[in-house]
């Protein structure tokens, strides 16, 4: 089954995103930041990575950073999670290792659409 | 199939007023170049803005935006932190604030407001604009497109994979692939590089938008032309990859109006409300039930040594059953504590509160907050906000002077408002202090004398004077201000504070201060009470509404205008009531006034004395609604059931007062045996 690691401090965005995944029967981990998210990467390996960028502690651009660093993700699609329409924070993201992004705000149906076009 | 993400909604609400409360915490305390307080602030405006729009709160989105572009500019350095942005950020905090209880209340929004603090937002905003996305290509439509894709060899490196790609093109309609390989030799292929290039036909009516959108995160990776080609014939048929299409449209972001659809059903469900609970409160809740589980199986082995006729058994009978006891009581200590939450929750909004009013007031103004951990019900937290609010307007409006004023009297020119909370014997105390002019004695006087509350001449008490102050319609502001006196005067505050079975005193010191202050119950759900009997029916009053108990001497008891029935006690003409009457118990089962008692009872400020048989002791009683299980009746406010399982009623004393009034011509009985034994 695909596994999905959510990673966002905001818990209602979080709840959401895993409720939408695990709805779609996908297998998802979740973390609160970056330092999280990197140890629950490293303990299981994980098909896809979902991490918002602003976080406390370890932010997003970092973790995709040092997610490309580990063996096991060195191709993994790593999606972030930004608010921004404008080309910096995607360009951030990119230049970090990222595949891709998806824009804030978006539906449950349009994390799925997106979704499934990177994981399957 | 639409998923239903409204049960997050509330989460999301609460996780918004949290980020809001941290952000006007920073904001107020915000120094020039303290990047982590414009950080934190940033975050929250950010968090609340990306999970707006999700959960269908658009306009709210909207405006956070503007305000995160603001705290982004403070945050580069590209403009700098004063007193102006401070003003206006906080401001927009309480739009925010306004948008969401108004969006989970579904009250009316006051939007010309908001749209005014937008605009000065934007206004705010250095001139730096990179609204636009960039997409200013047009987005023509066509019937077939010729997309050239050849991405860099390193691409596979950022986890996009092409062929991945081109099967989401080949959603949007049948799509024929050439592929252009520029393989090395197999010794020097590195199986990470991406060494293929593709000429991809769509045959499909799309618009050219919809297909940049797919190639969107390689744009920087790879070489993409896209070409409409509607005149051209049959393509090469020499395709290396075909793949189907399963005509499904890929969601654009058109969906996002279907959130918006979802929000009149999401705001009756936010009503419910929630209570963040610290984990340790569970923590300690299982470990009290896995105690309870213990004791169980202990009294249930007990059980069975008794059973066998083991002499030991009844007192290790009862050995277990008084374990049950703590532990039944610890549980109940437990269980009430996740209600608790710390009274920081309300005392957090009068920093903000403060300042603004001294500014409004050009007075310098200092507030002191302890106990601010000091736990109580939430449903008790939710309630006392608005008296308090109004308490701690009263000080900084009547109570603090100005600079000028201070100076003049030897004060410090910065005056002081004092909050504070704590325990006491089952109470929650909170106090509200000020030191400054102090309630002033004669106004108050003139003022109640107009009023004809006092008669020319009497003479009254300090505290009695310092009483009046909460009679309704009593205000002595000489002309309205903005600030307090906006028409909810202090007997609004005390009715509401005794409404959740508290009281409120004021005490005072001319040209030294003020000090009002609240009692509260610890929760709404527990209280202490007093049982009685009335024609061997128990009842329950509540011990925080009782003044004393009194046996009846005979000679104190007066009958006034035929049908009163008044008790001297100490001066003091208290009206009699009469319980088993007004409750309508069997009257012949009563005994006799000589062998009644009296309790005193004080509600709404006038004392009430109610007869009745017998008291039969003191204890804590869990309330029970009874709207819930049966309807509302005047002059009870609920039930619960006693240790041997009978039902009592708890009397609701101020719903007897006005319940007795109307009764007063059924007393005739008890005239009567007054008559009698006098």
């Amino acid at each position: 089954m695909t596994k999905i690691l959510a990673v966002d401090d905001s818990n209602s965005l979080r709840q959401m995103v895993v409720f939408t995944l695990k709805q779609a029967g996908y297998e998802v981990e979740e973390a609160k930041d970056g330092n999280e998210g990197l140890l629950k990467a490293k303990s299981s390996q994980v098909d896809l990575v979902l991490t918002d960028v602003n976080m406390p502690g370890m932010d997003g651009i970092t973790l995709v950073k040092e997610l490309r660093q580990l063996p096991g993700y060195r191709f993994t699609p790593i999606l972030v999670l930004t608010t921004e329409a404008g080309p910096d924070k995607k360009q951030e993201g990119k230049a970090a290792g990222a595949t891709g992004w998806i824009v804030k705000p978006f539906s449950p149906e349009q994390l799925l659409a997106t979704v499934k076009r990177v994981a399957g | 199939m639409s998923i239903d993400i409204g049960q997050f909604t509330q989460t999301f609400l609460d996780e918004s007023f949290e980020g809001l409360d941290v952000m006007e915490t920073h904001l107020l305390s915000l120094e020039p170049g303290d990047i982590e307080s414009i950080d934190a602030i940033f975050r929250a405006a950010h968090s609340i803005k990306g999970g707006a729009g999700t959960f269908g709160f658009a306009e709210v989105g909207k405006f956070t935006h503007g305000v995160e572009t603001l705290l982004d500019q403070l945050r580069a350095g590209e403009s700098s932190v004063d007193e102006a942005k401070k003003s206006l950020l906080l401001e927009a905090v309480d739009c925010i604030r306004e948008m969401l209880t108004a969006a989970r209340d579904g009250t009316q929004l006051d939007t010309d407001a908001i749209v005014a603090v937008e605009r000065r937002v934007q206004e705010m905003l250095s001139v730096k604009a990179d609204t636009a996305d960039g997409n200013s290509q047009e987005s023509a439509s066509a019937h077939r497109w010729r997309i050239k894709f050849v991405p860099e060899r390193d691409v596979l490196r950022t986890g996009n994979d092409p062929l991945r790609l081109i099967s989401a093109l080949a959603e949007l309609g049948p799509v024929s692939a050439q592929c252009h390989d520029s393989l090395p030799l197999f010794e020097d292929l590195d199986p990470e590089e991406c060494h293929l290039a593709w000429t991809l036909d769509l045959d499909a009516e799309v618009e050219r938008s919809a297909i940049e959108e797919i190639f969107e995160w390689v744009e920087d990776q790879a070489e993409i032309t896209i070409e409409a080609c509607d005149t051209q014939a049959e393509t090469q048929s020499s395709a290396c990859v075909s793949l189907e299409s399963d005509n499904k449209p890929i969601a654009t972001s058109g969906d996002a109006e279907t959130i918006g659809g979802s929000k009149t059903n999401t705001r009756a469900r936010a009503e419910g409300g929630s209570i963040r609970v610290n984990t340790d409160k569970i923590d300690a809740l299982i470990n009290m039930v896995g105690e309870l589980v213990i004791t169980q199986s202990m009294l249930s082995q007990f059980g069975e040594q008794l059973e066998s006729g083991n002499r030991e058994g009844i007192e290790n009978l009862l050995e277990g059953l008084s374990l049950l006891e703590r532990n039944t009581r610890e549980l109940q200590e437990n269980v009430m504590s996740i209600r608790m939450l710390p009274i920081s929750f309300v005392f957090n909004r009068f920093p903000r509160l403060i300042h603004d009013l001294g500014e409004t007031l050009e007075k310098n103004i200092q507030l002191k907050l302890s106990g601010e951990q000091t736990e109580l019900d939430k449903n008790v937290l939710e309630k006392i906000s608005d008296p308090l609010v109004h308490l701690v307007r009263n000080s900084v409006d009547h109570g603090i002077e100005t600079p000028e004023i201070r100076q003049e009297a030897g004060k410090p020119e910065v005056g002081t408002v004092h909050l504070n909370a704590f325990h006491k014997g089952g109470n929650i105390i909170i106090e509200i202090s000020d030191d400054g002019a102090g309630l002033n004695r004669e106004r108050i006087l003139a003022k109640a004398k107009e009023n004809g509350l006092i008669q020319e001449g009497q003479i009254v008490a300090d505290e009695q004077i310092y009483e009046l102050i909460f009679a309704p319609g009593f205000s002595t502001a000489k002309e309205l201000s903005d600030v307090s006196g906006r028409g909810v005067g202090m007997d609004v505050v005390r009715r509401n504070i005794r409404a959740l079975g508290g009281s409120v005193e004021v005490s005072s010191q001319q040209g030294q201060g003020s000090k009002f202050t609240i009692r509260l119950p610890l929760t709404l759900s527990i209280l202490d009470g007093q049982l009685i009997d009335v024609s061997g029916s128990s009842y329950v009053i509540p011990l925080i509404s009782i003044v004393e108990s009194v046996q009846i001497d005979m000679n104190s008891m007066k009958t006034i205008a035929e049908k009163r029935l008044v008790y001297k006690l100490r001066d003091e003409y208290i009206p009699v009531i009469s319980l088993a009457d007004v409750l309508g118990s069997a009257v012949k089962e009563s005994r006799s006034i000589e062998e009644s008692l009296l309790v005193v009872v004080e509600a709404e400020g006038s004392r009430l004395a109610l007869l009745v048989d017998d008291l039969l002791g003191q204890q804590q009683v869990v309330i029970k609604a009874l709207e819930t299980n049966f309807k509302k009746i005047e002059g009870l406010s609920g039930a619960t059931i006693l240790g041997d399982g009978t039902v009592a009623l708890i009397l609701d004393v101020s719903g007897l007062l006005s319940l007795s009034k109307r009764k007063m011509g059924n007393l005739n009985w008890l005239r009567t045996q007054d008559h009698a034994a006098a």
